[in-house]
């Protein structure tokens, strides 16, 4: 029964410290969001969210179209577009481009998507060094980790960690102070910037007709990426397009507010290809890969198509209950949180990672945060309701499904049900009046090992219905009503 | 069967699409634009951008307030014709029309400021926006610790709104369109704000 995702989560629970740094950074972003969306400040939230949902639906529901438009444009102003069917094919595709333009060094911003394919480890193996640029991606690069979070890739180290790091890596003096290792990361990373061969990025959206990226940051360091280098390459899943300029109206209001609670984030770059003429600064070349991995699967499933629709902002992650307490490591595949919860069987197949939907209270703060509209908690059913249905019979585990069919047998008949309550209360109170249940007795162990049961009421609301019902002079109110009308 | 081909079919049949299927328009963009006065956009922009917005009532002290903050350092400037119009790219220690790629990258990365125009301002949220050109270079509002920007208030716009309704594809007017909304900063360590990452850790908008 026991995944590597179960056994992760147990580390996370029993480390103090990340839970403390976790809870911390998830509620301060959260605050922050909620100060630029508050309807005093943003009255157009809700209406932006349905507009960001319905040009989302409307773009993928035709996505061939507008990927074949983006491609012309592209190649109209001397770009490339690769087409990458896989992982493979996307890592193969930045190599072939590094080996035709001989570079040997690559500076890059963060992309979640570079991350799904792996293509630092690629890179590497092939002789081409990939230095991550963003701060916190930076830090995790050195620590070699994966990112922690969709916004804040280094959210769970503290200072002191990142400090014992750079002295153990760049081989600085040790300094705490998030203003002093910053100016180290400057330093270090400004000489990259300006002696690499090729800047690598991701893209928050694609704009079809205009053959544009548009890449959303606060430090720079994207700006650097994409202009500084001789060749830029841009990897994107094919899921970001939106059809026009005019449609960021719409999505960097939502981007910036939802993922750093920022209404406009330090830098947005609309890039379009290489240098113009006349223009001195700007990349020789320009490529746009185009990432399926995964994605056409997804697509090909309309119930849950909506879950391309994700602008990454990270949002969902830092109201959710559960990510709040294992953190990002825990969660397989590249995307944590939510959006992971729902993404990462979809792309990797519901067998790889069975009981990653089932991780969740089904609360809903995810949806109801979603600045495009996914309805999370739904597509967590869905797939909780398919990976069942995928189970073959002879594997489910015997006493839950007795557990099921009991439960249901008894929620058919109201009066077992009433002897069922009586005889729980008979054995889960007792301990002491009226504390939380925590330890049960025989099936329920396992289940209170790691939860605690509330109480059960002294009295079952049947019994005080009808204390109520047979009490002089009261009835319920459509009675009364009726009474009323008859008189 | 080539890369291209597999995903676009994958993506057709998944949607039950025909090759060469055109799209129905999609739902309108959504394109709201306020009405306020040039003053009261002024008023908000100053409110709302990160980096500190200085409203200059004549060239003069234009010209009096970028000496200042430019003051002591090794100043490189773009070809911006409202720049050169004040007579901005003569002030001491400032260098312009450099065309040769690399001596424009070397000076970037040593200049203590660089000084551009903009193409417009955006009061909500506060930000700048620069189309890149040969008159704009893109890396001297990013590599010098201090970028001073100069601008008349009539290109003071609105919002992002105004911004797409006056350039509905920025993709036909230059290679790179940059919003500016404040200095250079990061949040990566303890979410501690810390500014000047790798661009300037000071911005300065001048409005004429």
């Amino acid at each position: 029964m026991s995944t590597a995702f179960q056994k992760e989560i147990h580390v996370a629970l029993g480390d103090l410290k990340l839970q403390k740094t976790i809870t911390t950074a998830t509620d301060r972003f959260s605050e922050k969001r909620l100060d630029v969306v508050a309807p005093n400040v943003l009255p157009e939230y809700q209406e932006l969210r349905d507009q960001a949902h319905h040009i989302k639906r409307h773009t993928i529901d035709h996505l061939d179209y507008y990927l074949e438009t983006v491609e012309a444009r592209v190649q109209s102003r001397g770009g490339h577009v690769v087409w990458c069917a896989d992982a493979e094919a996307a890592v193969n595709a930045v190599i072939a481009i590094a080996r035709k333009h001989d570079a040997k060094l690559a500076v890059k911003s963060k992309s979640m998507v570079s991350e799904e394919i792996h293509l630092n480890d690629a890179l590497e193996k092939n002789g081409i060094e990939p230095v991550e640029t963003d701060l916190g991606e930076y830090i995790q690069q050195l620590a070699r980790e994966r990112p922690y979070h969709i916004v804040a890739p280094a959210l769970h180290k503290t200072r002191g960690d990142v400090a014992d790091l750079f002295v153990e890596k760049l081989g600085v003096e040790r300094n705490e102070e998030p203003e002093e290792l910053t100016q180290v990361a400057r330093r270090v990373l400004r000489r990259k910037f300006l002696n690499a061969d090729m800047g690598i990025s991701g893209a928050n959206f694609v704009v079809a007709e205009s053959g544009a990226v548009v890449l959303v940051e606060n430090e720079g360091n994207i700006r650097m990426t994409t202009s500084a280098p001789r060749i830029h390459v841009a990897v994107a899943g094919i899921e970001k397009l939106i059809p026009r300029a005019t449609d960021l109206a719409v999505f960097l209001k939502l981007l910036g507010r939802s993922g750093s609670g920022q209404p406009i984030t330090s830098y947005t770059s609309f890039l379009s290809g290489p240098r113009r003429d006349g223009e001195i600064n700007g990349p020789d070349e320009f490529y746009l890969l185009l990432v399926d991995n995964g994605r056409t699967r997804v697509l090909a499933d309309k119930e849950k198509r909506q879950t391309l629709y994700c602008i990454r902002c990270g949002a969902c992650s830092n109201v959710c209950p559960v990510y709040r307490r294992i953190g990002g490591h825990s969660y397989p595949g590249t995307y944590s949180g939510p959006i992971g919860a729902i993404l990462t069987p979809q792309f990797a197949g519901l067998g790889h990672e069975p009981t990653l939907p089932f991780a969740s209270s089904l609360c809903g703060a995810c949806g109801e945060v979603c600045p495009v509209k996914i309805d999370i908690p739904r597509m967590l059913l869905a797939l909780r309701r398919d990976i069942k249905k995928g189970e073959a019979r002879e594997n489910r585990w015997l006493p839950e499904k007795l557990a099921f069919r009991g439960w249901s047998w008894v929620m058919r008949r109201p009066r077992v049900f009433e002897w069922a309550g009586f005889f729980a209360q008979a054995f889960l109170s007792g301990q002491d009046d009226h504390s939380w249940v925590r330890t049960g007795p025989a099936l329920l162990a396992p289940w209170t090992a790691t939860r605690d049961f509330p109480p059960l009421a002294p009295r079952s609301f049947r019994e005080l219905w009808r204390a109520r019902q047979s009490s002089s002079g009261w009835i319920p109110t459509h009675a009364a009503r009726k009474q009323k009308k008859d008189a | 069967m080539p890369d291209r081909e597999q995903v676009l079919s994958n993506v057709r049949s998944a949607l039950g699409r025909r090759v060469g299927q055109p799209a129905p328009d999609p739902p309108p963009s959504r394109i709201v634009v306020p009405q306020w006065s040039r003053e009261e956009r002024i008023r908000r922009f100053s409110k709302n951008f990160r980096g500190e917005t200085f409203v200059a009532p004549s060239a003069d002290e234009a010209r009096d307030f970028v000496a200042e903050k430019i003051d002591g350092y090794e100043t490189i400037a773009s070809k911006d014709e409202f720049l050169c119009d004040l007579g901005l790219v003569n002030l001491p220690d400032v260098r312009v029309n450099v065309d040769d790629p690399h001596e424009l990258r070397v000076l970037c990365a040593v200049a203590g400021a660089g000084l551009t125009g903009a193409t417009y301002a955006i009061a909500d949220p506060g930000a700048l926006a620069v189309l890149a050109s040969n008159e704009e270079e893109r890396l001297i509002s990013l590599l010098p610790p201090r970028h001073v920007a100069v601008l008349p208030a009539h290109r003071v716009l609105t919002s992002l709104d105004e911004l797409f309704a006056v350039l509905p594809d920025p993709a036909l007017e230059s290679s790179s369109l940059v919003l500016i909304g404040g200095p250079s900063r990061t949040g990566d360590i303890e979410m501690s704000l810390t500014l000047g990452v790798h661009g300037p850790r000071e911005v300065y908008v001048v409005i004429i």
